[in-house]
């Protein structure tokens, strides 16, 4: 039996090495740039690891057969995407703000994004690795480590496009960049390896919205990784929706680095997808840090749903700050881990783990396991782990005013999550994420 | 208005309401006594909804209509309000969200147009004057972190601001000072009307002086085994519910 399920594992892994050759072929220049040796030697990588399976501890309450039976192609080009078709998927405001991927592969034609302060760089990976070798090099693969995850090996090996992003120092961008990812699964399947690099130079202020939609009912598979390098005294924003097709897989990684008094906030609001799982992990390598990692889900029908995070205290006086909130209905599963380390040196330490979860029915279910790993001996650390139901008292007062029971639940749901809501630093995008999870309500 | 019948209700097996009869006509304050654990709050409840309560038998119509095939909703929506003895802390949802869904649902339902923001705010305003409510209990969230007495005027509130046909005010006195029993009756008073009926449930004499009701009934043991005028309230504050409950003894034996 397991001998059996091994050999499957082994030939789906055989597949995505297979697509290699074919991918290598469309890279045209960029295959003689010298991260073609990273992307070479992430494929070994991933060939070494090969998919992760349930005895992995960290893949314990995720079965990512359902994505492994599929054999996904590399994602052609998209036909027809013009600025209609990207409206619905727009923040009010930030129209004019965006970086737009269609099949992970950056648009030049789609693409607005300016801003008045100098120097800084917004532009595809493509156009990245060739002309500001000099600035993605440094940072390009160093902090999200191949040999632990075998999808960032995967996406590493498969990079060919994403984003970049580049903050001089000292320089505040006043306009949020929106980086809007569109699947285009109408006519078929596929996969795709998106790479964002953020580097944001010393006391640097820069706002970042990520989106992922889908059209078409094909299922395909997102595999992004983000690189966020936080340099002393910069304060990033960043707020990400995945709103993906119900057919889709979206994995996600997130490596932040942070430099001294540096502040970074990740938003993570997950509202789509079949199956998907995120590691966010905050590593804060320098005195006098703050991160964030802040995360609300909902999940109906069979959807998984899976956020693994860790924040790494390597230094003293830093502070770390999460809270999670799910919503699952139906037959969804969700997963939370949460992971803090305080090494030997990072005294002072504040850390405040919080994740909470309302189960809508008797079907869905949570893992939720935080885990504290402390070394130093003079910090504060706490967690909090709740699951619970909608209060049947309160939903009974609602109802006693003429609020139909669908509407009052609706409301509870909100009134659970909202503190998570309150921490989104643009209105619009706060307003309309607020409609989105109120329509996901009405339908769980 | 509301005529209920041989209402016998069960919870969790055991039989509490063992039989009450009640007619209450447009207009009518009636006073629903009785001691502790006699049934009252269950009659509220059963009325206003609550699914734990089973009726085991009986009937009780509303202007004509069957009450107890409703929903809580719709129950509300037709003019039935309940001001709960223990009114339940919802931590973030407004007040202000709460009141203003709450009386656009029962607009749409009469067929009414909805509020808009103005429209709903200054209503909203006028009727915490009503119950000397300040303002800034508008956006907290419902009932959290207020007093008792916060929560009973925020009840007497609510049931200003979405008018109902009849309100059932269970225990509204329980746990007020008597300046806020005074604010609350002052309230309740103004709120009255030709149209508008009372079921004033209390365990005291005390708020009957000021909410004078048209008939006072008593509640022993799931059954209405008295029931009179005004006086009759009084009649048990001198000497007690044992003074009924003999009286009830004597009258079996
Ligand atoms: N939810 C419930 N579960 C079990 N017993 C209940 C419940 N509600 C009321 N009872 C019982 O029903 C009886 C009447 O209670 P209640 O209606 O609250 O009385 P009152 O309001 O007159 O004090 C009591 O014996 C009480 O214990
Ligand atoms: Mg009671």
């Amino acid at each position: 039996m397991s001998k059996h399920k091994k050999i499957e594992t082994n030939d789906i892994k055989d597949w995505y090495l297979g697509r290699f050759s074919a991918f290598e072929n469309h890279l045209n220049g960029s295959r003689d740039i010298p991260f073609h040796a990273v992307r070479k030697n992430a494929l070994s990588t991933f060939s070494a690891l090969g998919f992760p399976g349930r005895r992995d501890e960290e893949w314990k309450y995720t079965n990512i057969a359902p994505l492994l039976k599929h054999q996904f192609g590399l994602a052609g080009e998209v036909g027809n995407v013009t600025e209609e078709t990207l409206r619905p998927y727009l923040f009010e405001g930030l129209e004019n703000n965006r970086a737009v991927l269609l099949n992970g592969r950056y648009s030049e034609a789609l693409s607005n994004y300016r801003t008045a302060a100098r120097g800084v760089i917004v532009c595809s990976m493509k156009t990245a690795l060739k002309q500001h070798a000099a600035l993605v090099e440094p940072h390009l693969g160093r902090y999200a480590r191949l040999e632990d995850e075998a999808f960032v090996a995967l996406n590493t090996a498969f990079v060919n496009d994403g984003v970049f992003v580049y903050v001089p120092d000292d320089t505040v961008v006043e306009e949020p960049l929106h980086l809007l990812f569109l699947s285009d699964a109408t006519a078929h399947s596929f996969f795709t390896s998106p790479r964002i690099l953020l580097v944001a130079g010393k006391n640097s202020r820069m706002k970042i919205v990520e989106t992922h939609n889908g059209l078409g009912d094909h299922a395909y598979f997102t595999n992004v990784v983000t690189e966020a390098v936080n340099g002393a005294g910069a304060k990033v924003d960043y707020v990400k929706l995945q709103d993906e097709r119900p057919n889709a897989y979206h994995i996600s990684h997130l490596q932040a680095h942070q430099e001294r008094d540096s502040n970074f906030s990740f938003l993570n609001f997950d509202i789509g997808g079949r199956l998907v799982r995120n590691n966010l992990n905050l590593a804060l390598k320098a005195e006098n840090c703050e991160g964030h990692l802040i995360g609300f889900y909902i999940g109906g029908g069979r959807q998984h749903i899976d956020n693994h995070t860790a924040i790494d205290h390597a230094m003293p006086n830093c502070f770390s700050n999460e809270l999670y909130k799910g919503i699952l209905g139906g037959k969804a599963s969700g997963v939370f881990n949460g992971k803090i380390f305080v090494r030997q040196d990072a005294q002072k330490t504040n850390a405040y783990q919080n994740n909470k979860a309302l189960l809508l029915s008797d079907d869905a279910t949570i893992n939720s396991k935080p885990q504290l790993e402390i070394f130093a001996d003079d910090v504060k650390c706490s967690h909090g782990a709740t699951v619970g139901q909608l209060d049947d008292e309160a939903l009974f007062y609602l109802q006693a005013r003429g609020i139909p029971k669908a509407k009052a639940q609706a409301m509870l749901q909100y009134a659970f999550a909202s503190d998570v809501f309150n921490y989104i630093p643009l209105e619009s995008v706060r307003e309309k994420i607020d409609q989105l999870v109120h329509e996901r309500f009405d339908n769980i | 208005m509301i005529s209920i019948k041989d209402l016998q209700v069960a919870v969790e097996g055991n039989l509490i309401l063992k039989g009450v009869n009640l007619e209450v006509k447009p207009g009518e304050v009636h006073a629903i006594m009785g001691p502790n654990g006699s049934g009252k709050s269950t009659l509220a409840n059963v009325l206003a909804g609550r699914e734990e309560y089973e009726v085991t038998g009986g009937a009780v119509s509303f202007e004509g209509k069957d009450l107890l095939e409703m929903g809580p909703e719709d129950r509300a929506r037709e003019g039935l309000f309940l001001a709960f003895q223990y009114p339940v802390e919802i931590p973030g949802v407004s007040n202000v969200n709460f009141m203003k869904t709450a009386v656009n649902e029962i607009r749409e339902y009469r067929g009414l147009e909805k509020l808009d923001a103005m429209e709903f705010l200054s209503l909203v305003k006028e009727k915490m004057r009503l119950v000397e409510m300040d303002e800034k209990f508008l956006s907290r969230s419902v009932n959290e972190g207020f007093s008792g007495g916060e929560k009973k005027r925020n009840e007497i509130f609510q049931l200003a601001v979405l008018e109902p046909k009849l309100a059932i005010m269970d225990e509204t006195d329980s746990g007020l000072d008597i300046d806020a029993l005074r604010i609350v009756a002052n309230g309740v008073n103004k709120l009255r009307s030709k149209e508008r009926s009372f079921v004033v449930i209390t365990h005291y004499q005390r708020l009957l002086n000021y909410i004078v009701p048209d008939f006072v009934h008593v509640l022993v043991n799931g059954k209405i085994v008295e029931s009179g005028g005004k006086e009759l309230a009084l009649q048990l504050e001198e000497h007690g519910y044992d003074w009924i409950k003999n009286e009830q003894a004597a009258a079996t034996l």
